[in-house]
């Protein structure tokens, strides 16, 4: 599926990162790859770095040694206020749960994004919404929402606009097995829709099969390794 | 625009909170303007005690003095005008009008004034207000007497009832005019102003009371003179205390006063009564300064309940703020949504305190007129008092700044992860 055509999404080289300069190294990865439109499961259990690897990859965080590009973008060589404006146009992100801002309704929470970033536009979202299965709760406010429903509208929030990259940490978790497919299908069919490369990470691994790639982050991550002995 | 409306939905969403917050955010400054209404109201109402004259004329001595006995009905005095001279100025062809003041007798504490009809024709207070009468007219003979409101409300008396005066300002007794009682034919409005708590008689009341008199002591027992033998020359009065000047035209005023004060025949002395009690008023500023320096710190106290509104809830919203920071928002922009908050919440605190104070003023300005003879009214807004907002918003910014720097922090540190 991937298209050589285009730079690969995500490319990391020989990163490093600590939490400071006397704190352990967090990350120690030679090497990590995902090609453009490609989806990626990366296993995770907790307190191997998986918020860390999403963080440096966000441009949240800023690696100590080693390159980290994203998206064609080389991080280490922007400033942090353009890093955040990067993250929020070509990103779209997805937290386990509580993705939704309380005091927005429905509507507004799926439009942050475009709100904040003229570059990514808000036409789609009754296509999105209805494709996800959530456009009767447009004008709904977020706490009445199931938890399933809630994923679903941090997806399609990490979706409008057409970001080149959706990056989910853990969405399923909070979701019993049946939903937790229905709403893996929803997203990988809306991110092949919107050519979007999707990096997955969870513990469960009884997902990995529905992707294009498999990766397991305690083997990518020396420094997690080191930690596991 | 983002930051606006996510600050203002977010404070929709704690509505109770925010309620309070602006409440009393809105109390505070309500209260700050409210004795700013009250400090000027004070000023208004004392140097609105009199109006419309120019100069206050009486024997040489204390100008502060001579203010506090003529216009306060505080202190006494220790000289007298001659009759004659008060004439003579009284006729003096750049003099429009004057008012003559014979003091220093009482009533059970209410001070006496000797005066003629031009007090209740010109005597002004409040700029253009004067003495009206609520039932009957001023005295006309030598024993009549018209009260002051106050002073007909405190002892109960009516048109009609016979009053002793008492020689001095001590308590009743030993030195009354009992051969002499006058009749209330006349009670005046409620004034708010010294007014209320006198006594008014004819000068020619006053003269004959006093008849028999010397240096200031009764006429021995037996040498009284009873009213009914009163002749019409012993009404005569030969003193007055003070006397009220209006100059035909302002500019001759100082020339006046200059010329009164340079009076060969007795020494006199003139003073310009605004001087005087804006020299009087000074001598309060210590208590205006209280005031603002308290006013200031209700508005601080205010302000501080904000900084406690917004911080016990940064906690909870570290979630909303690594929502916002995935999104795209700079921490900076995080910062600057918990500033908007918190401006937000002072701009409606403001505004509801405006509004507040002139309700409360409105509410109020009955009860402490009456209770306290204070006429308590809104000046309108002065570029002092956009200081004042302007200054409330400054330190909700500085304020605010601190829950804003703590979030700042917080997403720095959390970044995409969220420790709830």
């Amino acid at each position: 599926m991937s298209q050589p055509t285009l730079p690969s999404s995500i490319t990391l080289d020989s990163v490093e990162f600590a939490y400071g300069p006397k704190l352990p190294t967090v990350i120690d990865m030679p090497s990590f790859e995902l090609g453009a439109g490609e989806s990626c499961f990366l296993y995770g259990p907790s307190g191997c770095g998986k918020t860390t690897l999403l963080g440096l990859i966000a441009g949240v965080l800023q690696a100590r040694r080693g390159t980290v590009k994203v998206l064609g973008e080389d991080l280490s060589s922007m400033s942090g206020s353009k890093r955040d404006a990067w993250r929020g146009s070509k990103i779209g992100y997805i937290f386990q749960m509580f993705n939704l801002i309380p005091y927005l309704n429905v509507r507004d929470n799926i439009l942050l994004p475009t709100r904040l970033h003229s570059s990514r536009k808000p036409e789609a979202l009754e296509r999105i919404a209805a494709s996800l299965g959530i456009e009767g709760l447009l004008d709904r406010g977020v706490l009445e929402l199931s938890v399933g429903q809630q994923q679903r509208v941090a997806a399609a929030r990490a979706l409008i606009g057409a970001p080149p990259l959706v990056i989910a940490d853990e969405p399923t978790s909070a979701l019993d097995a049946a939903h937790r497919e229905r709403f893996l299908e929803l997203l990988l069919g809306q991110c092949k829709e919107a050519g979007a490369a999707l990096l997955f990470v969870s513990h469960d691994q009884s997902l990995a099969p529905m992707f294009h790639k498999q990766l397991s982050l305690p083997e990518l991550n020396r420094a997690a390794r080191v930690e596991l002995v | 625009m983002l930051l606006l409306s996510l600050a203002w939905q977010s404070l929709r969403n704690r509505r109770v909170t925010t309620l309070l917050t602006v409440f009393s955010i809105a109390l505070s400054v309500a209260l700050l303007l409210g004795v700013e209404a009250l400090r000027v109201s004070a000023r208004e109402s004392f140097s609105s005690t009199i109006s419309g004259t120019d100069l206050i004329v009486g024997a040489r001595g204390g100008g502060l003095q001579l203010l506090l006995y003529t216009v306060f009905r505080m202190g006494t005095a220790t000289n007298n005008v001659k009759y004659e001279s008060f004439e003579e100025w009284s006729k003096h062809p750049a003099v429009a009008w004057t008012i003559p003041y014979s003091l220093g007798d009482s009533h059970r504490g209410f001070r006496v004034v000797g005066t003629n009809e031009n007090f209740y024709k010109q005597y002004r207070f409040r700029k253009t207000r004067k003495p009206e009468f609520v039932t009957g007219r001023a005295p006309a003979e030598f024993n009549e007497a018209a009260l002051g409101s106050d002073v007909a409300e405190k002892l109960g008396y009516k048109v009609g009832t016979k009053v002793t005066l008492t020689h001095g300002i001590g308590a009743a007794g030993i030195m009354d005019h009992d051969d002499k009682p006058f009749t209330v034919v006349g009670i005046l409005d409620k004034t708010s102003t010294p007014i209320d708590r006198s006594i008014y008689i004819t000068l020619e009341g006053m003269s004959a009371i006093h008849v028999g008199w010397q240096g200031g002591a009764p006429p021995e027992p037996g040498e009284e003179v009873p009213a009914a033998k009163l002749k019409k020359e012993d009404l005569k009065p030969e003193a007055i205390t003070a006397f009220l000047l209006r100059a035909k035209s302002r500019i001759d005023t100082l020339r006046i006063q200059r010329d009164v004060n340079n009076y060969l025949p007795e020494p006199l002395m003139a003073i310009i009564p605004g001087v005087a009690m804006g020299e009087l008023w000074s001598t309060v500023k210590y208590a205006e300064i209280a005031l603002e320096i308290v006013g200031g710190f209700v508005v601080l106290v205010g302000l501080l309940g904000m900084l406690v509104a917004i911080y016990t809830t940064l906690n909870e919203r570290r979630r909303e703020m690594a929502i916002l920071r995935a999104l795209g928002a700079g921490p900076i922009k995080i910062l600057a949504l918990f500033l908007i908050e918190s401006l937000m919440l002072a701009a409606s605190g403001c505004a509801l305190g405006v509004g507040l104070m002139y309700a409360g003023i409105a509410a109020l300005q009955g009860v402490v007129e009456k209770q306290f003879g204070l006429y308590l009214r809104w000046q309108g807004f002065q570029p002092e008092h956009g200081v004042y907002l302007g200054l409330v918003l400054c330190a909700a910014v500085l304020i605010g700044l601190v829950p804003a720097w703590r979030a700042y922090r917080n997403t720095l540190a959390d970044g995409l992860s969220v420790r709830v």
